[in-house]
């Protein structure tokens, strides 16, 4: 039974929230300008509170099981994250406030930045960017800024391997360069011979991921980059997979000029169901003063008896601003707390556990599903979802049916090098004992699917809805609580 | 803590993998380069860290002890209690981006909803899943118009009294695109300047023109002509809304824009130091294949039940890649949610008395200061919630005093234009009573003889 929307459980003069009455003389408002009708629903407290509650238990989320999605770092979101970032001095300080009183953001910001530079080896980190992507955007951009400042205007291109992210080369695109992509040779590394041929002085530069989103840290690491330096382009460090390399290597020790972190991922805050996310961007010296507007520093140094006074700032050269105020300061504030519970060992300690879950499992898998780069991996790696003796199981129909084991899918159909790709990352967070059911679940549907195809084609069985018709909703294009009116 | 191995257990797992210990996963990392030694604190206990970040948080001087007459894009308004309990729901929290729809149907339903409550208020036909904040709303809105144009229309008109956040996201945001002018705020032009001073700048060659609604100084003006010489032109308009304010003034969507953006905030969410916030987005349905975001659509299941996806995914970057419009992945889901749960609470009423209740504050407040010696009202249009006072010392002066008497006071106009020197930006909410009002006209009185 599913259930109804909040327009179908409206009913006409129902309040669910009491306001003050008006302490002050009314004033007219200007009838031109007022409003005829708004259509919002109708509804009491309780019922509010029982529709959304309802939604909540239809969902799959950490808190429910195993969320092995990869390149996406499901790891378990700390409760004291949520108890921090609200508290009343961080949740009700006004962004445009006067800086001197809200010197405990400021002070937790400026030494967020610190850490981010520490655990990545740059010499300067912005945390505006609000996600990810946004971050690549940043990146890109100031790929442009840094080449327009030396006024070599002919680097229009950046090269993007296979592998990467799809944001990768959007990101790109919209920062005005043209991409150029690159293949991956049989290893699962760049190839190098295919770098060689399309490095040249139009070379803005490359954006990398590595660990790639095979899961496999770049053999060839040192030699890729010197080979883009060396043709006068940049290397952007795709910062996705930063969950394998905490305090194992600094990005920026390997010769990356700039990266995005995402700190939905690698530095535990909660995704939200889609965002808020976060993604500070990490730059070398040379591109410091790119960076978006603000950054925090201290604008008064202090002394024994008065501390510093830290204030924003705008970096000389900096390519502007990116959004509204001062980045998604609650997330920050989350991503603080994790940093200050895990400390220096503990950060080492959660990429060594993610990879090591990773190993195991893929040690696990690959006794039933075809492992195409069968090497040592990072945090995550990929299978092929398909076998040649049943055609017609694909990808889609595993992860249909794990979630009638009630396991969420791993990602798939990418990386777009694999065959219907099952992308798999376990996260530090995972005992042995969960790594162990996911695993027997993984190998039973391998047998389900030679043995009972069926049941996967029409999986998943007990989940509130089962498989949606997606060319209806793109052909009918119903998305609001009424059909959209032709005209 | 929130690695559960236990020595055993990792003995075991590294014996399964034919590893003796957990440096050997790590061997393809440059050996120069691997296990950096971190310059950073050790780690500390829940309880320890907690006080830590307690002391952080009483450092600063908030509006949980402050009375807020600061707005200027951010507005400190009652949020429900509602809201947040149901927020903090981990079914909500902790799940992703809705990809597999079979086991993200709460998600999935509450943006339906969303982009339904969104599209109402605006009087819009359709809404994405939202954006990062106003300002990257306002970028995208025209970065869509210029892809409506297929490129061939590259001016974008944006009036001088959009949020200056807003108006310097666009063009950061739009330096890649070749060609494009950005024209009609430039710093020569007076920053209060009407919508009405943008036609004679509407040319063929405008693909969007950008005005605020109220706009940055509160000030609400009939746009119906503005509209109007835009459609003549051929060219696209979009405002930038205030939610709240739309509970009391025209619908755009009653106007006939053609995108609504508008920064979520006042909808039951938290100041948050500016963020996170929530990107508003609608159009009319002419532009839904032009729009960037997740986008949920109604369907059935296989058994015929209702159910919702993400939709139209093929204009996406997982999919487009390069060919893509934007590279927008994820929304401001949590955002987006809280949102939903506060226009479901307030509903046609609540919405319609939050608003008048901001406005006839405003209102009283600008009145009674406007009567105050030295203090003159400067908004001589009719205004939502913010309006300009001139006052008879600089604003950072006169903010430190408020700040002293427990009053944050206005935004300080100076920071945007010369011209605006001791011009203080006031912004009441539902939040502050008549009392409060006249204690901070008494102040003001008191911070102007000193």
């Amino acid at each position: 039974m599913s259930e109804p929307t909040i327009f179908e459980l409206s009913s006409p003069g129902r309040v669910g929230f009491q306001l003050p009455e008006f302490d002050v003389p009314k004033v007219d408002f200007p009838q031109n300008l007022l409003r005829g009708n708004l259509d919002l629903p109708e509804l009491s407290e309780i019922d509010v509170v029982r529709h959304f509650t309802r939604l909540s238990s239809l969902n799959y989320s950490i808190d429910k099981g195993f969320y092995p999605l990869g390149s996406c770092t499901m790891k378990y979101n700390p409760r004291i994250n949520e108890v921090t970032a609200r508290l009343p001095g961080f949740s009700f300080s006004h962004p445009l406030q006067p800086i001197k009183t809200v010197q405990g953001n400021l002070f937790l910001m400026f030494q967020l930045q610190e850490w981010l530079k520490e655990i990545t080896g740059f010499a300067a980190v912005s945390l505006q960017p609000a996600a990810g992507a946004q971050g690549e955007f940043v990146g890109c951009l100031i790929i442009r800024a840094y080449h327009q400042d030396r006024k070599d205007y002919k680097r229009k291109i950046i090269l993007v391997p296979d592998s990467a992210h799809g944001t990768n080369p959007a990101s790109t695109t919209m920062a005005g360069f043209d991409v150029v992509n690159i293949p991956s040779d049989k290893r699962g590394n760049v190839d190098i011979a295919a770098l060689k041929l399309v490095c040249n002085e139009n070379v803005a530069g490359l954006m990398l991921t590595n660990p790639n989103t095979l899961g496999l840290f770049d053999e060839n690491i040192l030699e890729i980059i010197n080979i883009i330096h060396k043709a006068g382009g940049l290397v952007y460090g795709d910062g996705a997979n930063l969950n394998a390399l905490l305090g194992i290597v600094r990005p920026a020790d390997l010769g990356i000029d700039v990266m995005h972190f995402n700190l939905h991922k690698t530095f535990s805050t909660p995704h939200g169901g889609g965002g808020p996310g976060s993604g500070p961007v990490g730059v070398s010296k040379e591109l410091a003063d790119f960076l978006p507007e603000p950054l925090v520093g201290i604008i008064e140094k202090g002394d024994d008896e008065i501390p510093p006074l830290y204030g924003f700032f705008k970096p000389f050269k900096s390519i502007g601003r990116i959004k509204s105020f001062h980045g998604q300061f609650g997330i920050l504030v989350r991503a603080f707390t994790y940093i200050s519970m895990l400390g220096k060992d503990g950060l080492r300690q959660v990429s060594e556990y993610a990879v090591l879950n990773a190993n195991y499992l893929m040690h696990k898998l690959k006794e039933k599903y075809t492992l195409p780069y069968d090497r040592t991996c990072m945090h995550e790696f990929v299978l092929e979802g398909i076998w040649n003796d049943i055609p017609d199981i694909h990808a889609l129909d595993i992860a249909k049916r794990l979630m009638d084991y009630d396991f969420h899918p791993p990602t798939n159909y990418f990386p777009l090098i694999v065959k219907e790709a099952l992308m798999i990352e376990p996260t530090e967070t995972e005992s042995k004992q969960t790594l162990d059911r996911f695993a027997e679940a993984m190998l039973k549907i391998a047998d389900e699917a030679h043995t009972n195809p069926q049941l996967l084609h029409e999986a998943p069985h007990h989940t509130p809805v089962s498989r949606l018709d997606e060319v209806k909703a793109a052909r009918d294009l119903v998305i609001c609580c009424w059909p959209v009116k032709d005209n | 803590m929130f690695i559960p191995h236990t020595d055993d257990e990792r003995k075991v797992m590294l014996e399964t993998i034919g590893k003796t210990s957990l440096e050997e996963l790590f061997n393809v990392v440059p050996q120069k380069y691997r296990y950096p030694n971190l310059d950073l604190p050790v780690g500390l206990s829940e309880m320890e860290v907690l006080e830590q970040i307690q002391d952080l948080a009483d450092a600063n001087d908030a509006c949980d002890n402050l009375v807020c007459f600061l707005g200027a894009g951010a507005y400190d308004h009652y949020t429900p209690a509602v809201v947040d309990s149901l927020l903090r729901r981990g079914e909500f929290f902790t799940a992703y981006t809705p990809y597999q729809p079979e086991i993200s149907q709460g998600t999935l339903q509450a943006i339906f909803e969303y982009q339904s409550l969104i599209a109402h208020l605006t009087g819009m036909e359709v809404c994405n899943a939202s954006h990062y904040d106003g300002a990257t709303a306002a970028a995208e809105a025209c970065i869509t118009a210029y892809h409506h144009f297929q490129g061939k229309r590259k001016t974008f008109l944006l009036s001088p009294a959009v949020h200056p956040d807003y108006r310097a996201t666009i063009r950061t945001y739009l330096c890649g695109f070749e060609g494009k002018l950005i024209q009609g705020d430039e710093p020569n032009q007076d920053p209060l300047s009407t919508p009405e001073s943008l036609i004679p700048s509407i040319d063929g060659n405008t693909a969007l023109v950008l005005v605020q609604y109220p706009d940055f100084f509160g000030r609400i003006f009939d746009l119906s002509n503005l509209v109007k010489k835009a459609h003549e032109a051929g060219s696209l308009i979009a405002v930038a809304v205030n939610p709240i304010a739309l509970g009391l003034i025209k619908a755009p969507g009653e106007i006939g824009v053609d995108i609504v953006v508008g920064d979520g905030q006042p909808l039951g969410i938290p100041l948050s130091f500016g963020g996170p916030t929530l990107g508003l987005f609608a159009t009319r349905k002419e532009l839904i294949r032009k729009v960037s975001g997740r986008i949920v659509g109604e369907t059935m299941d296989a058994q015929g039940r209702r159910g919702y996806v993400l939709t139209l995914t093929a204009r996406e970057q997982h999919i487009r890649r390069e060919k893509s419009t934007s590279n927008i992945c994820t929304n401001q889901g949590l955002m987006a949610l809280a949102a939903t749960i506060y226009l479901s609470l307030l509903g046609k009423q609540g919405l319609r008395k939050i608003s008048e209740l901001c406005y006839q504050k405003a209102h009283y407040a600008a009145q009674n200061i406007g009567k105050l010696r030295g203090f003159s009202i400067k908004t001589d249009i009719p205004f939502f919630n913010e309006f300009i006072v001139k006052c008879p010392k600089s604003i950072s002066l006169m903010n430190n005093f408020l700040i002293d008497h427990g009053f944050l006071g206005g935004y300080d106009l100076a920071t945007i234009s010369p011209t605006l020197e001791n011009h203080m930006l006031v912004a009441v909410t539902e939040k502050i009573s008549k009392e409060m009002i006249d204690l901070f006209c008494e102040k003001l009185v008191e911070v102007a003889n000193e």
